[in-house]
This record gives C-alpha cells, structure tokens and sequence, in this order.
C-alpha cells in the first residue's frame, strides 16, 4: 500500500485533491491581491464561514444517509426566534445569561422537533425526504412569517456579541464552534453506532433492515440531530447579525448542498467523510472572499460557486476515464 | 371509475379533496364560485403550471430540474434584449426566442449531465448557482421597463361584465397555459418519446437495453423543461409588466411541491399531467379558499406547507407501496 493510498483511507479520496484545490485558490488570489493573506482578511473569512458550515453540517448527514433536508435555513430562523422570543420576554437587550441559557435549549429544541416530525413521516410512512423537507420548509417559513409579520426582531443583550464577533486567543468564536461541531460530527459518523446505520442506511436500506438495525429509528435521529446543528446556527445567526428575520441566510440553502457534493458526498448517500466538506467550504469561502477583495461583486461569486462545482464534476470524470484507461493499458 | 381509482389513486384522492374544498368553500363564503374569482384564480396560476408541466417531463425522466425558474428569469432579460436589438418584434418572435432560449439552457443542463455522469441535481443546482450569479451580475440588479408594447399590453381572451360592473376577464397566459398543458400531454401519452420517457424513468438501465437513446431522453426532458421555463417567463412579463432579475427566486421550490404532490414520483417513471394540474390546483385553492375566509396572508404559507405535509403523509400510508420498500426507491432521482 502506497503512502497515497494510506492517506486515502485515513481521510478519504477527496481530501488530496481538494487540499490541491484550496492551495491553487489561496495562489491565485495572493498573486491577484495582495490584500488576500492578511490577517484581517483571514480573520473575516473565519467570521464568515461558520453560518454556511453549521448549516451545510445539517444538510450533510441527512444525504449521507440518501435523503436530503431542504428545510434547513427556516428550522434555523425558527430556532433564532425561539431564542428571540425568550431573549424579548426577558427585556431584550437586558435580558440575563439564564434567560439566554433557557432561550438557547428551547431553541435547540425547537430545532430537534421540527427535525424529529420530519424524521417520523420518512421513516414511518416512507414519503420522499425532498418532498417532506420541502412541505416542512414552506410550513416554517410561513410560521416564521406569521410570528414576525415578515418583520425582523432585534435588541439582544451585549453579552451575545462574543458569540457573533468576538475572538479566543485569535481564533474566532463563531469559527471555534463549527469546529467543534465538525469534529464532533466526524466522531459521530466514523466512532458511533450511529454514524455506522448513517452509511448502511445510506448504501441500501433494505439490506440495513434485515440485518438487524432500527432503521427508522436512525432515519428519525438522523433529521432531529440535523434540526439541532440548525438551531445552533440559528443562535450564531442571532448573535452575528444582532437581529432575527425569517428570511436571513435563504441563499445558503443550495449553497449547502453544493458544498456537500463538492466534498465527495454520494448523492445517492452511503459514502462521504466530513474533513472534504471542511475543505470544500472552506474553498468555496476563499472564492467568495478572493473575489470580493478584487473588486467583483457578491453574485459573482454565487456564480463561480455553480461553475466550480461543474469543473469539479468535469475533472472527477476526467480523472476517471484517465485512470481506465490507465487500467486498461497496463 | 372504478379502474381511474385502482390506477391513479393519488390523482383520484386529490380530486376528492378538491371537490369538497370547492364545495366547502362555495357553501362557506359567496365569493368563491364567482366568474371573477375563478378567472383570477386561472390568470394567477397559469405560469405556475406552465413550468410545473415542464417539470413533470423531467421528473417522468428520472430528474429533477432546480434551476428552471431562474432559467426564466434568464430568459427574460436576454430575450428582452434580443427584441431591443431587433427593434420590436412580435409575439410570433417572443414565442420562438422564448422557447428557443430556454431550450438551449435546458441543453446545458442536459449536456452537463449526460455528459459529466451526474445526476440532475447536483449539476441544475450548480447551473442555478451559475444561471442566478451570471444574472444578477450582468444586470446589478436592476429591472427593466422599457420593454417592447405588445410584451407588455394586455390581452384578453375572454371578458365580460358582471351585473354589479365588475369585470372578469381571462388573459393571454391562460390560452398559453391550455396549449402548453395539452402539448405536454401529448408528448409523454401519445408519442413513442413519451413511453420512452416513462421507461427511462422508471428503470434507465433497462431502457437502454431496450434500445432507447439516453442522451435523447436526456435533451427532450430538460429541453422540454427550459421551453417551458422560457415560455412561462415570457407570460410572467406580460403579466407583471417588467424585468425583475430575482423576482422568480424561489418559485422553483413551490412549483416542484405542487408537481410532486399531484403524484409524480422524484424518482421517475410515474406522473400524469392530470396530477400536475390538480397539485397545482389544491396549492392555488387552498391559498385562495384562505383569503377569501378572512384568514391573515401571514399564515398562508404556513397552513399550505402543513397541509402538503399531511397530504403526503396520508397518501402514503394505506395506499400502494409498505413504507419499507418506498425508502429504498424514495432516493435522491436518478438519471
């Protein structure tokens, strides 16, 4: 076994290529600007990933496991409200630490609820993950709607600020917590008994039911977990833009998916690790970022997202006729 | 009948539950079975099922198609500067250029993954980033008005005045929708195309043993697709009267919930243009049933997402399929 594909196994195939990937990108830009590897412009990439990389951790197990969860953005705002709401009973920006304490479980429980309803009708009546998410996102946004008139709620404590910009030794908060979240998320899929039914579910469920595992009992877990890292982006949110709307973040919706399958998850779910979709969104900020500092505007950089991901498909399969033809030569 | 219950039971449970919403509502309120209101309610929704028929074919195919709807806004900008660069036109041209826009973003769609081996969402997810970017890039943001006068004229098909003075009126997207609701339907019940299509969908590599072409599946289903796309976004401008480059963000999502919850199957290989219709339908009645009960539009959307959300559960508890096994096909669709 070469060194190569020691390392493949150890982190997954799609980290080498990837790695590569980033290194050209963070080139580029340090030949384009000369602004681009400086600390303030890393330190505001670190502010500014964590949103997109919580939710796209929610959207990640749900398609490892050949669902999807469309649902995601609003379960998040509704998680934001709750706290919100709490925060607001309080006295708003007076409010103490216990009521945000209690704001933020009755988030994360409202994140865990909406995921569990979703969990029950795919698992129990076997409808479709698109569609029930999708039914589940148009409820949410029109609760969230109907709660807030369409408006937005604001005047958190002071307090809340060190979760949306403040810094530990350096390192970001808002960037610590989707670190932990990653890293608990790969513990989760690679170490539990869990994360195991995830990728059995995700390779061939019927198989995974005759040989002994509660499958939907997994399914159920599976979208109550991703509504829980929803509310805790719900809560960054909250805290980053000192504000809840229930329309906040709706862009990142796709955005998450394509960095999903950007990181090498099977569509079809069953294969797929979680330090790629770190790498992938980590490059898919560096675009955004790089491409702001040169001067293009925002859609510009929604637009290289999608062409990226094309490239990368283009390469993927470049890559792969080479290696059969290769095969086939020899 | 009874077979129409046998084979197309979530068709038939829905026109169910429509005729007794539709009696519901005509007995609870005395605006609903009005001449005006449901012209209103035709003129509102045409362009919803335009593209939702275009989304249909793919979705027989074995797709899913997420870009369409900013396909159309696509569509709109460049075709309204084609007609500024032509110097007018007609709606001869805006049908053809319309179309034929739309069918080359199809085309892209098509080719990416035909070509590429991916599976239609992961590339029409990508396409919409890249469609959707492009845009808004190219015109910051900003609408058009000055647009040629037949785009933006009204155009009746049908009127007539009400004893009270009030004017009912069906307009052009109304027509558009009938003849593109029966093209669709001629396509996948009356041509050999469309029973390739349901095979493709339904079991690709058997339809290729069978000896149909995938790349042809592949170009009709999102070609079909985009000249829908393209064609309801011609109707959309002739209805709001303007250009707004992000005004159909969004839509893609509710469209493909009405489409799903007519009976087409994310997964391929079953739909009916009845279904559509009528998935349509219970999204627009349910929304109009509200409004005219004096229900706050705040809660519109939340009502209508929990009523998809029990409808779906209810239609795949008794009927067809145990739960098990609709899990194992219930993945992400095919190509």
């Amino acid at each position: 076994m070469s060194l190569r594909d020691k390392l493949n196994t150890a982190v997954g195939a799609e980290t080498l290529p990837l790695l590569v990937f980033l290194g050209l990108v963070f080139l580029a830009f340090s030949f384009a600007t000369p602004l681009f590897l400086t600390g303030a412009n890393l330190r505001s990439m670190a502010f500014q990933m964590p949103v997109l990389g919580l939710l796209t951790l929610a959207m990640l197990v749900p398609i490892l496991s050949g669902g999807l969860n469309l649902a995601i953005i609003f379960q998040a705002n509704i998680s934001g409200l709750a706290l919100a709401w709490v925060l607001i009973q309080f006295g708003g920006p007076d409010a103490g630490l216990g009521a945000f304490v209690l704001g933020a479980a009755l988030a994360i429980l409202a994140g865990a609820a909406s995921g569990a309803v979703m969990g029950v009708v795919v698992a129990y009546v076997g409808a479709h993950p698109i569609l029930v998410s999708l039914a589940m996102m148009i409820f949410l946004r029109g609760l969230g709607e109907f709660l807030t008139r369409g408006g937005d709620i604001s005047g958190f404590p002071e307090y809340m600020n060190v979760l949306g910009h403040g810094s530990v030794m350096g390192v970001p908060v808002p960037m610590i917590v989707f670190l932990v979240a990653a890293l608990m998320w790969h513990i989760m899929l690679r170490q539990s008994r869990h994360g195991f039914s995830v990728y059995m579910i995700g390779s061939n469920i019927q198989a995974s039911e005759y040989s002994g595992l509660h499958t939907r009992r997994t399914l159920v877990l599976i979208y109550a977990i991703s509504g829980v890292i929803c509310a805790v982006a719900g809560i960054l949110m909250a805290a980053r833009f000192n504000s809840v709307r229930v329309g906040h973040g709706e862009a990142l919706l796709l955005v998450t998916v394509l960095a999903c399958f950007l990181g090498g998850i099977d569509p079809f779910g069953g294969f797929g690790r979680v330090l790629p979709v770190v790498l992938a969104l980590i490059i898919l900020q560096a675009l955004s970022s790089g491409l702001n500092l040169i001067g293009a505007n925002q859609h510009l950089s929604t637009a290289v997202w999608g062409l990226f991901l094309i490239g990368v498909m283009a390469l993927r399969w470049v890559g792969e006729r080479w290696r059969d033809k290769r095969r086939r030569g020899t | 009948m009874h077979d129409f219950f046998r084979d197309h039971p979530v068709e038939a449970r829905l026109s169910v539950v429509l005729l007794l919403m539709i009696l519901g509502l005509s007995l609870g309120t005395d605006t609903f079975l009005t001449l005006g209101n449901i012209t209103s309610l035709l003129n509102n929704n045409a362009v919803n099922l335009i593209w939702a028929v275009g989304l249909l074919v793919v979705l027989i195919a074995g797709g899913i198609d997420i870009s369409f709807a900013v396909a159309a806004s696509v569509v709109q900008y460049v075709a309204a500067q084609v007609f500024m660069g032509i110097g007018g036109g007609n709606w001869a041209v805006g049908f053809f250029v319309a179309g034929l826009l739309g069918i080359g973003l199809g085309m892209i769609n098509a080719l990416l993954i035909h070509g590429f081996r991916v599976i239609s969402i992961v590339i029409t997810i990508a396409t919409f980033n890249a469609f959707f970017g492009l845009l808004m890039f190219f015109t910051k943001g900003r609408n058009i008005y000055n647009l040629p006068d037949w785009w933006t004229d009204r155009i009746f098909i049908f009127e007539r005045q009400a004893s009270d003075g009030s004017w009912s009126e069906l307009n052009l997207s109304v027509a558009v929708m009938i003849v593109c609701v029966v093209a669709t339907w001629g396509l996948i019940r009356l041509t050999t195309l469309g029973r390739q299509l349901y095979a493709f969908g339904d079991n690709p590599e058997g339809a290729r043993r069978a000896g149909v072409n995938i790349w042809q599946m592949q170009i009709v289903a999102f070609g079909w697709c985009g000249m829908m796309a393209g064609i309801g976004g011609l109707m959309q401008v002739n209805i709001a009267q303007e250009v707004v480059p992000n005004a159909l963000y969004g839509r893609e999502l509710d469209v493909l919930a009405a489409v799903v919850l007519g009976g087409a199957r994310l997964g391929g290989g079953r739909g009916t243009v009845l279904g559509c219709i009528l998935g349509v339908m219970f999204v627009a009645i349910t929304q109009n049933g509200l409004n005219l009960l004096g229900i706050s539009p705040f809660a519109f959307q939340m009502i209508i997402g929990a009523a998809i959300l029990l409808a779906i559960s209810s239609s795949n508890l008794s009927f067809g399929r145990p739960p098990r096994g609709a899990i194992a096909v219930a993945k992400v669709g095919t190509t």
